[in-house]
């Protein structure tokens, strides 16, 4: 049996976040190194500010400020930063509340070492020195030596100044993610590409059932066991349905107009899909019989071709439509 | 043992857009849930558990997204599920809830769909390419457009009949202020004329993609009794699935829905759907599955699906209007899409679905599928409570 | 408690030999012979079964809708009545139990299924968090986790020498392969907790069988009756909660009947060593119950079938006899945002 494939799979996207009130405030606060939360009905404030009260799901809008410098709650020593965290060097992972604020917040603590960092510790915002509106604005936070400030005065300095309120708002982020996989085919996959590196089709018959299914995917999907019998099918085929591609597809290079078709190779139960080409797009038809045409180092046929002889009669393939 | 029968009291669905940039996901969902709870005159605190749904989180790039909306959600202390089924999952979603208030379970239920498409791109998150595997050379609508061409073949159906659907739909969008797509200046002349983009395939008888969100407040008798505004009631629903691709599977009219609509008529002793029910919200995602959909759920003969269309029985004013708030042709926001089916079937038997309103609808079935036509989910919502 | 009108009961589980990876399967290959032996259990085929539901998560497979392919194990042919959910399968037993309890099924199929070798969990569950402010920051599981376990340690809860106990416990107790046997202490992952403290990552499959009423009975000789189950969220923003606790457990479990009568085993999913100590406290599981004798997340933690598989294990036990009162715990989201629990009852004998 052939060694099981695998490959690499990256799914990587830069979604486009829309922010909202509330968090639209916070986000563009961060850019003007000011914190602010959020009073929930019962006089609590929240860091980070939510549009809604978490307890009760109330919409809340009053936003107040808060101080930069915090105590934390508690902590966690990453001596092996991953891959997009705030840090590249060992830090601890913090959740910090922020003077004036009855919740933590969560973000990086760049400290020397875990012997320093302790639960009740005095830290500080350290700005990142490019801000854009987003929550890595707060670069981490660091150690900072003073006596907390009251709280009750911090909000009541933020009241006087109309907090949330600045020119040129940030209404929404861009967060790239990206994850890397492996990604494994299986074995019954594994039979098949194998062979297709051939220039053979090799489906699978059900041992319930005796269809064979093409491309085989481990189990035949009707009976629910293992398909393990190997038949070799096609070459050609017959087209069982199509449409005409008018609109060129993200990321494919072929010339529009091309047919997209369905082709039940000979020997096989159900149709795979296919381009059809070597005939002009708009003679194509259902029961056209076709033939493969493969290109140097492809895994895939790069078409199908009308193969010479005639069309098949519909009712030798409209059980497979 | 009874069954608790199940009252849909509140309904709220968002203002749908390609992009809601002015909303966070959170300000998305909590736009819906809250029209939904004033329909019903509760609060948050009335609420016993929340369902939802959407389609793949690939699409915001948030992983199991009900565990950050908990709070947005007001799901905090209470039992909160989640639900995927393909684009069948906003039916699947409200069914679900909906057996929490049969089986007595929860009283008062809140459920919710939701997609904000505009965070990524449909077309990515429907295509994520698998390595291996020959990428489909032909775009979202390729998938459908052979299919549409059995469908002719097989039934001699003429080619102007998705043009008539999205016309339709189109107009009726017109009269719903929520609908994403609102093309004021649309004639057949224009729809016919649209690009062939997957022949057959126009790009006019092609749905949008969409931000936008819908919910519902399902709950038992006595939360019915104590409604504001006259309740649906729930007297059939079910979900069938069948396997994505196999050998004898019939894209065109899969045995998945022609069971699950069979189901939901003998659970609401419906034996002539045509004369019974009064209108039809269908996932429409491409305007020829109108008449496929027809004969699959049994409103048409076989074969005979596009001449109900053709005729004008689908239209507004017809006798089985269809997609009378515009459909998915209109407003695809697709986790979201198949709940707006049921919630606009809830509307018309509640009489509360403003300028699309069916006339005099007591009956109306909502309609969900996805996957490779293979997951459906539906219900039939009628204006009187069940009998039995 | 919540008054169930129907006797439902757990009368078949199986999983899968967990592995660190599945040699090459892919999902439906890994998943069907778990279907298989669970079906087999009681007789049964796919085609006997009213209503099937299963857990799983694309992003865990790195493909959307990777669900659909995996119903391919279970032969939906002719069409079934069949939902999903984007989580772990424990929450897919649970609108099973629901729909049987509606009456419109006797029987059925519950499967979960998770690969987390396919991509880095631990940076696969940072995109379970709040997509502002969270996400961006890629804070992973074990940093979480870390941050609770020092939470613990700060208010007297717990010590390391405690959190090394409960990982040789349930290393020891784990039933296959070398990831299962004990391990050494191994260097901090994220401070507090070492690699002892934290879950093998892996793959596997596991499937349950309900039943109600008298189908049990047919089914099972001593059915694993489920005689309450609820399951409650809390708040995501982590900075809002107390860590220490775990309220929603505690609700769910009052919820489920848990505190009626004294449980004599407790499957709980955690798959942290700390975060035992919180479910501990908040069940008030006293030295009098075995817990996790399957050896639990720590032994074998393919995500999305963990916690489905403690409320397999828990009724195995009751099955064999070995149980008469168990509570069976999941758990979902980040630092255990979310619990179910069920209580299971063998009858009297």
């Amino acid at each position: 049996m052939p060694e099981p494939l695998t490959a690499p799979l990256v799914v990587e996207f830069p979604f486009t976040r829309s922010l909202g009130p509330v968090q639209s405030a916070f986000l563009t606060g961060l850019r003007e190194r000011t914190v602010l939360g959020v009073r929930t009905t019962d006089g609590q404030v929240l860091v980070p500010p939510v549009e809604y009260d978490p307890r009760t799901a109330e919409e809340i809008r009053d936003l107040v400020e808060v101080a930069a410098t915090g105590t934390v709650t508690t902590w966690a020593w990453n001596p092996a930063p991953r891959r997009g965290q705030p840090l590249r060097t060992p830090f601890a992972w913090a959740l910090v509340r922020l003077d004036g604020a009855d919740t933590a917040l969560l973000h990086a603590l760049d400290a020397p070492g875990p012997d320093a960092v302790r639960t009740g510790m005095r830290v500080r915002v350290r700005w990142a020195l490019e801000r854009t509106g987003a929550i890595t604005d707060i670069a981490c936070f660091e150690p900072h030596d003073d006596e907390a400030t009251e709280p009750t005065e911090r909000a009541a300095t933020a009241h006087a100044s109309s907090p949330g309120v600045f020119a040129d708002p940030v209404t929404a982020v861009t967060t790239p993610a990206r994850l890397d996989y492996t990604y494994s085919p299986g074995r019954a996959q594994t039979r098949y590409l194998t062979a297709l590196a051939g220039r053979r089709t090799v489906g699978e018959r059900c041992p319930a059932c005796r269809k064979v299914y093409v491309p085989p995917r481990g189990a035949c999907p009707t009976c629910g066991v293992a398909t393990d019998e190997e038949v070799e099918v096609g070459p050609r085929g017959t087209v069982t349905t199509y449409c005409v591609v008018n609109i060129k597809a993200k990321g494919l290079d072929i010339e529009v107009p091309y047919v997209y078709a369905h082709i039940a190779l000979d020997g096989a139960d159900l149709a795979l899909h296919g381009r059809i080409a070597g005939i002009p797009y708009d003679r194509v038809r259902m029961g056209l019989r076709v033939e493969p045409v493969w290109t140097e180092g492809a895994r895939y046929p790069d078409h199908y071709r009308p193969a010479d002889e005639p069309d098949a009669d519909y009712d030798t393939y409209k059980e497979l439509l | 043992m009874t069954r608790e029968p199940v009252a849909v009291v509140g309904i709220g669905q968002t203002r749908h857009a390609a992009a809601r940039r002015d909303v966070s996901i959170a300000g998305l969902v909590r736009e819906a849930a809250r029209r939904a709870l004033d329909d019903a005159a509760l609060t948050w605190s009335d609420i016993d558990a929340v369902v939802i749904g959407k389609a793949p989180d690939f699409f915001e790039g948030v992983m199991t997204p009900e565990h950050y909306l908990a709070d947005a959600l007001g799901a905090v202390g209470k039992p909160l599920l989640r639900v995927h089924t393909a684009g069948s999952v906003g039916g699947s979603t409200a069914l679900v809830a909906a057996d929490l208030v049969t089986a007595r379970v929860h009283r008062t239920v809140l459920t919710l769909a939701f997609e904000k498409q505009s965070e990524s791109n449909a077309m990515w998150g429907l295509s994520l390419p698998v390595p291996f595997q020959q990428p489909l050379l032909a775009g979202a609508g390729g998938f459908f457009a052979p299919h549409v061409r059995a469908y002719m073949r097989r039934t001699g159906a003429p080619d102007g009949v998705g043009s008539l659907v999205a016309y339709k739909d189109r107009r009726n969008a017109l009269k719903n202020p929520y609908a994403h797509l609102h093309e004021h200046d649309i004639t057949l002349e224009k729809v016919r004329s649209s690009p062939m983009l997957w022949d057959p395939i126009r790009y006019s008888e092609t749905c949008p993609s969409s931000d936008g969100a819908c919910a519902m407040v399902l709950t038992d008798r006595a939360g019915a009794a104590r409604a504001p505004y006259p309740p649906a009631w729930l007297h059939g629903g079910a979900m069938r699935s069948e396997p994505t691709l196999f050998a004898g599977k019939d894209f065109v009219s899969p045995r998945a829905g022609k069971d699950c609509a069979a189901d939901v008529y003998r659970q609401a002793g419906i034996t002539d759907p045509r004369r019974e029910i009064d209108a039809v919200e269908m996932y429409v995602p491409f305007s020829w599955y109108e008449p496929m959909w027809l004969e699959n759920l049994g409103f048409a003969a076989e074969g005979e699906g596009w001449k109900l269309t053709e005729a004008g029985v689908t239209e507004l004013d017809g006798d089985l209007p269809v997609n009378p708030s515009g459909g998915v042709l209109s407003t695809n926001p697709i986790g979201a899409s198949g709940m707006l089916r049921f919630a606009e079937a809830a509307l018309q038997v509640r009489g509360r679905a403003g300028e699309h309103q069916v006339a005099d609808a007591r009956k109306a079935l909502g309609h969900a599928y996805g996957g490779g036509a293979q997951f459906f989910s539906m219900w039939l919502v009628a204006a009187e409570p069940p009998t039995t | 408690m919540t008054h169930a009108a129907r006797n439902v009961a757990i009368v078949a589980f199986a999983q899968s030999a967990h592995r660190r990876r599945t040699d090459g399967l892919s999902e439906v290959e890994t998943l069907m012979p778990v279907l298989h032996d669970a079906l087999g259990h009681v007789g049964l085929t796919a085609r006997d079964i009213d209503f099937t539901c299963s857990g799983s998560s694309d992003y865990l497979a790195g493909r959307a809708f990777s669900f659909t392919m995996a119903l391919d194990g279970v032969g939906a042919w002719p069409p079934i009545t069949e939902s999903h959910v984007e989580t772990d399968g424990a929450w897919a037993l649970y609108e099973a139990w629901v729909k049987i309890l509606t009456g419109a099924a006797d029987t059925a199929l519950v499967y979960a299924y998770g690969t987390s070798s396919a991509g880095d969990v631990r940076d696969v569950l940072t995109r379970q968090l709040d997509p502002y402010y969270l996400a961006p920051l890629w804070p992973d599981p074990v940093a979480l986790a870390a941050l609770q376990a020092r939470a613990l340690i700060d208010a007297g809860e717990t010590d390391e020498q405690a959190l090394a106990a409960v990982a040789a416990r349930n290393r020891a107790a784990g039933p296959q392969g070398a990831a299962h046997r004990p391990r050494a202490a191994g260097d901090y992952v994220v401070a507090p907790l070492r690699a002892r403290d934290c879950p093998p990552i892996g793959d596997g499959a596991a499937a349950v069988v309900l039943a109600a009423g008298d189908t049990a009975r047919r089914l099972h000789d001593r059915p694993a009756w489920i005689r309450g189950i609820d399951h409650r969220v809390e708040t995501h923003a982590l900075g809002v909660r107390d860590l220490t606790d775990s309220p929603s457990t505690r609700l769910a479990a009052t919820r489920a009947g848990a505190f009626d009568a004294p449980v004599d085993t407790a499957e709980l999913h955690a798959p942290f060593t700390s975060q035992e100590i919180v479910l501990r406290k908040a069940l008030r599981l006293g030295d009098g119950v075995t817990v996790n004798p399957s050896g639990g997340a720590l032994a074998a933690n393919p995500v999305m079938a963990t916690g489905l598989i403690r409320l397999g294990e828990a009724a195995a036990r009751i099955h064999r006899g070995a149980s008469d009162r168990a509570l069976a715990h999941a758990t979902a989201g980040p630092c255990l945002q979310q619990n179910l629990v069920a209580v299971l009852e063998g009858e009297t004998r």
